[in-house]
């Protein structure tokens, strides 16, 4: 086990080999709020009375701080994250829609299927081309009334299905450490803008692991909250038993703060309930007294690449050094069904929320003129792309009668054994440790022609999914200079536990989380 | 070939009276100017979700109570897929496998004794919005051009009853229907108008040789009256009857009464057989009817109208207790003195013309009005009672109109009349009987029309007679 | 897993998707090859497993009846593709389903 080796200002140490590096990240924060990034903000700014900030790095809390601080106006803000939007936006093609509101707090992005009065949200598709909601989301709302101003909707892969962005309708994101790359998905916008220091933070959504997987691909940290935490009330519904609203950030402490502003129970979607405890920041930097567990099934599925299982292979380790307890333990069967049960749950309850696009109330008709059921169907042929397509007609298909028991009846069961098995494993293990992505950020068009290819993308982060559990990314380290994700699950309303390892993880890792290729 | 029986289940859909739709808080009024009750919800945006209505929960609770239902210790939501303008979610959201209520029964008093009608359950549901068809033939479907959508009426409370196959005739469907209505009433739970659509009946028909299986079943729609449905079902049986009896085979069809020509025929079949891909809504959670709310409705409950036309029966015989009960009517007939059958058909007859509120009505007076009819001309009887529903309805007012029968108050006018008719007088003595209409005539112009023609005639015979 | 043709057309009738008749046996195989792999839910015995219809445990989740504003017509068909005589408008069901 390699210690922890402090740096200096300098900047980050460039890896050694492919599965090696220790970044400075760590030291700044040792130094407490007189960041790097207020120094930069203050000595080089001062010329022209402007500020000069460095979107790419600045946190959400550095970003507060500079605000309370009147250091930097609401204003100032938003405008060099616009900045940094028409500078490399072009490139990533992080956002569908950049709004730029101007307001007193820290500015965020918002995954284009969170509802948001007056500002066009399409969830990714053709098929809502146009529509502008008459309302808000309860979570948009929320952000709202914490005075967070939009700077803009993000990109996502269509409905929210897919794992890469290559689903979206208006063309897919790229990766900010390597833009021939998949950002992940299908909260890939929302990543790529905030390692694209486009954002200093942002809401995604995650159904099979559409926050904690484009997290983890991205160098960032993301937060699949416990079901029922977060309100999905204007959420535009992929799988309703499934959808979580939650925070993408380049830190744990921002995480911490995103989730506290939008959790709680909402009387508009009467499957929220209020949290057990308030959210505590983080502060702790040791995991003793934590019990973690190392699911082999998870650790060591087929598909999971070396260099991945490197990086985390060492993060356990850490986590040994840091005072965790550290052991093995078995989710027998929930990753060898987990993708089966969720790609038959998914697309039948997805079958039955995109029921509601058939070109009479809103979005896309077709101009081919036919009569009642012709509207129907080729509004809908024309305005889904092929992965809602495919999903519709699985779920629809699962659904229906004749094979409803064989399909839909038996997923749902199989349901009931993963939660089962989670809650087993929990009985001696406070948190559940594995890597979030089985790969790195692949290549666009990799996996763009192969359905099936595309679905094991989420085979490490769709077992907890089923049983409702709360999951966070944190990065943990680079493998081919790409970043490694490190999924902590832990039971039911744990977050504020996986906040506390997710933090300590974290500042002992260091791992800098701007992009190499644009650290300046 | 055997006797063959009628085998008749029903499907009604009642409309609750909530003052907010079943899944969203828009008003639950319409009438209104189209798509003025909507929001997201209700329009099925994207992202929005459904929260149940309190009340409504609690009075289908309360409905099943009164229908003798078990209610479920835990009830779910379904979602019942299928495509229709009206249908905005592409679902309803409904009720599947487990209703609210279940395994209940419900009295019907026949003349011959009780018939226990089964309710196999009674479910909560929303109702579809109204689509108007633009340029067919009388806002029918058939050559329509297009068609408008009004999302006001969408996602109303709407509880549907299931009756077991148990109803055995066209009456006894319609009389079913109507005690069945004002049950509803009386819970306070619904208007329950035909007319206007707040309660809805489909029938489920089929004939059988009694005691043997069931056969085929039609189903029977668009029936908006009482009288409609029962004449529904009856030239359903009809039809069914003649295919029997020539040899054919019924097939399970779905069939539209018109009433203008009394037939009934198939709507347009379709090419794939709904399949509505049930499953438990996944954003509503489940039901668990809470003890006190079930005790409550059992305490509110009160006296059930069928259980009142028997107690009324022994005063007035069936038919009367029955038309009272089912019309709303019994209440009103209990605070009216008077003779009992008189008053009963007073009200069945008269009254129910006059389409007054039997809960307006000050019954005292109602009682001196009914007790003085035969001497009140027939105009000013059916005046009278037009005004009984008012504030300060008095009968002396028109009491004061009643035809004069008072013998005293008659002869001088009839001494008069004969001393002023001679020739009349002798001819009638001397056998003519016909000439005592001129002669009755002849009092009643004396006297303005007032008085009593009988009693005039009576008095003219006595005094010619003398 | 195979699918027959029939079965595609029936599914994508029940919903409303109009497939090109020179894409239905791309679909036809693929949506097999998708089903054959969830199929394998079917591998294990869950006989006395009661099925998740809910993540959480909660019940009785309910509003009070009081009404709130509903939106302007002008706001609820704000979005609509072909607004008409303030409803929205549809071509008439009629033609073969």
């Amino acid at each position: 086990m390699r210690p922890i080796r402090p740096t200096g200002l300098s900047g980050c140490r460039r890896s050694a080999g492919a599965s090696d590096s220790i970044s400075t990240h760590s030291a700044r924060h040792r130094r407490g709020f007189s960041t790097y990034a207020e120094k930069r903000v203050v000595a080089w700014g001062a010329p022209w009375g402007l500020a000069v900030i460095d979107t790419l790095r600045l946190t959400a809390e550095e970003a507060a701080g500079l605000l309370e601080r009147n250091e930097v106006s609401g204003e100032e803000l938003t405008q060099a994250y616009l900045d940094a939007i028409d500078e490399r936006d072009a490139e990533l093609h992080a956002y569908l829609h950049v709004v730029g509101e101007k307001g007193k707090g820290v500015p965020l992005a918002h995954k284009d299927l969170i509802t948001t009065k007056g500002i066009p949200t399409t969830a990714g598709s053709k098929i809502l081309e146009g529509y502008v909601p008459v309302f808000d989301s309860t979570v948009a709302a929320h952000c709202k009334e914490a005075g967070l101003p939009i700077l803009g909707k993000t990109n996502m892969d269509e409905f929210a299905m897919g794992s890469s962005t290559e689903n979206s309708a208006y063309g897919p994101s790229h990766n900010p450490w390597d833009p021939t790359r998949v950002p992940g998905g299908s909260s890939g916008g929302s990543a790529a803008a905030v390692a694209g220091g486009l954002a200093p933070w942002a809401l995604g959504s995650d159904t099979g692991g559409s926050i904690k997987q484009p997290a983890a691909l991205c160098g960032l940290v993301g937060l699949r909250p416990t079901y029922g935490t977060v309100s999905r009330y204007g959420i535009v519904a992929f799988a309703s038993s499934l959808d979580q609203v939650g925070p993408i950030t380049k830190t744990v402490r921002d995480n911490a703060r995103l989730y506290e502003i939008i959790a709680g129970r909402d009387p508009c979607d009467s499957t929220t309930v209020d949290l057990p405890a308030p959210v505590e920041i983080p502060s702790a930097e040791d995991l003793k007294g934590i019990r973690v567990g190392v699911p082999r099934e998870l650790n060591e599925a087929e598909g999971i690449e070396r260099g991945v299982a490197e990086q985390v292979q060492k993060a356990i380790a850490l986590a040994e050094q840091l005072g965790a307890e550290v052991g093995e333990t078995t989710l027998p069967r929930s990753v060898d069904f987990g993708l089966a049960c969720y790609y038959l749950v998914a697309p039948a309850e997805a079958s039955s929320n995109l029921a509601r696009y058939d070109g009479v109330r809103y979005g896309y008709r077709t101009p081919n003129n036919g009569d009642l059921t012709a509207l129907y169907e080729r509004t809908r042929w024309e305005g889904f792309g092929a992965e809602p397509k495919r999903r519709i007609l699985i779920g629809t298909y699962a659904l229906s009668a004749g094979y409803f028991e064989a399909y839909y009846g038996q997923a749902q069961k199989v349901r009931t054994v993963i939660a089962q098995e989670h809650a087993a494993a929990f009985e001696s293990f406070d948190l559940l440790i594995s890597p979030t992505s089985p790969t790195v950020a692949f290549k666009l068009g990799e996996k763009a022609e192969n359905p099936l290819a595309m679905y094991l993308s989420d085979l490490l982060t769709i077992p907890s999914n089923m049983a409702g559990l709360p999951g966070l990314s944190i990065p943990c380290g680079l493998s081919e200079g790409l970043p490694v994700g490190l999924q902590l699950i832990g039971p039911e309303f744990s977050e504020n536990l996986l906040f506390r390892a997710g933090h300590a993880l974290e500042r002992a890792i260091g791992f800098d989380p701007v992009p190499e290729r644009l650290r300046g | 070939m055997a006797e063959l029986e009628p085998v008749i289940g029903l499907e009604i859909h009642v409309q609750l009276k909530t003052r907010t739709k079943m899944f969203c808080r828009c008003e639950n009024i319409w009438g209104d100017d189209g798509n003025t009750r909507t929001c997201p919800i209700c329009l099925a945006h994207p992202g929005t979700l459904p929260v149940p209505n309190k009340k409504a929960i609690e009075w289908t609770v309360k409905l099943g109570v009164a229908l003798g239902c078990e209610i479920a210790p835990r009830a779910l939501f379904h979602r019942k897929h299928y495509w229709y303008p009206d249908l905005p979610k592409g679902y309803q959201i409904s009720q599947y496998d487990v209703p609210l209520c279940s395994a209940g029964r419900f009295v019907l008093p026949t003349e011959e004794g009780d018939r226990a009608i089964g309710i196999v359950r009674a479910h909560l549901e929303e109702d579809a919005a109204k689509t108007v068809h633009v340029g067919g033939v009388g806002g029918r479907i058939a050559g329509a051009e297009h068609s408008l959508v009004d999302f006001n009426r969408g996602g109303t409370p709407l509880v549907e009853i299931v009756t077991e196959p148990d109803v055995r005739s066209p009456e006894e469907a319609r009389r079913f229907l109507q005690l069945l209505r004002q049950t509803v009433v009386e819970l306070g739970i619904s208007d329950a108008e035909m007319e206007k659509g707040s309660l809805r009946c489909d029938a489920n028909v089929s004939l059988r040789e009694p005691g043997a299986e069931f056969r085929t079943k039609t189903e029977l729609k668009n029936m908006n009256s009482f009288k409609f449905v029962a004449d529904g079902i009856a030239a359903e049986l009809a039809r069914q009857r003649a295919v029997y009896e020539s040899g054919g085979e019924i097939t399970q069809d779905t069939l539209h009464y018109d009433p203008a020509t009394g037939r009934v025929a198939p709507l347009r079949s379709k090419e794939y057989a709904d399949d509505y891909r049930y499953f438990p809504e996944p954003d509503l959670v489940p039901v668990e009817p809470p003890q006190e709310m079930i005790e409550a409705a059992r305490r509110e409950l009160g006296e059930l109208p069928g259980a009142r036309i028997r107690l009324l029966e022994a005063e007035i015989g069936f038919e009367l207790a029955s038309g009272l009960v089912t019309s709303g009517r019994d209440d009103l007939y209990a605070r009216v003195p008077g003779d009992r059958r008189v008053v009963a058909n007073v009200l069945m007859n008269q009254f129910a013309a006059s389409g007054v509120d039997p809960a307006n009505v000050n019954a005292e007076e109602l009682g001196k009005l009914i007790e003085a009819r035969e001497a009140i001309p027939r105009a000013a009887f059916a005046d009278a009672l037009a005004a009984s529903g008012n504030g300060e309805f008095s009968a002396d007012r028109y009491l004061a109109e009643a035809a004069i029968s008072d013998a005293s108050e008659l002869d001088p006018v009839i001494e008069r009349v004969l001393e002023a008719n001679e020739a009349q007088v002798a001819s009638f003595k001397a056998g003519k009987e016909g000439v005592l209409g001129y002669l009755v005539g002849q009092v009643m112009r004396e006297t303005g029309g007032k008085a009593n023609p009988k009693v005039v005639n009576e008095r003219l015979r006595e005094k010619l007679r003398a | 897993m195979s699918i027959s043709r029939e079965d595609v057309l029936h599914v994508a009738k029940l919903a409303r998707l109009e497939i090109p008749e020179d894409q239905i046996e791309a679909v036809r195989a693929e949506l097999g090859a998708i089903l054959g792999a969830v199929g394998k839910v079917s591998e294990l015995d869950l006989s006395d497993v009661e099925p998740t219809s809910h993540p959480l445990d909660l019940v009785n989740v309910w509003a009070e009846d009081e009404p709130r504003p509903s939106l302007s017509r002008e706001a609820a068909l704000a979005n609509a593709p072909d607004p008409a005589d303030g409803a929205f408008r549809v071509p008439a069901v009629g033609g073969g389903e």
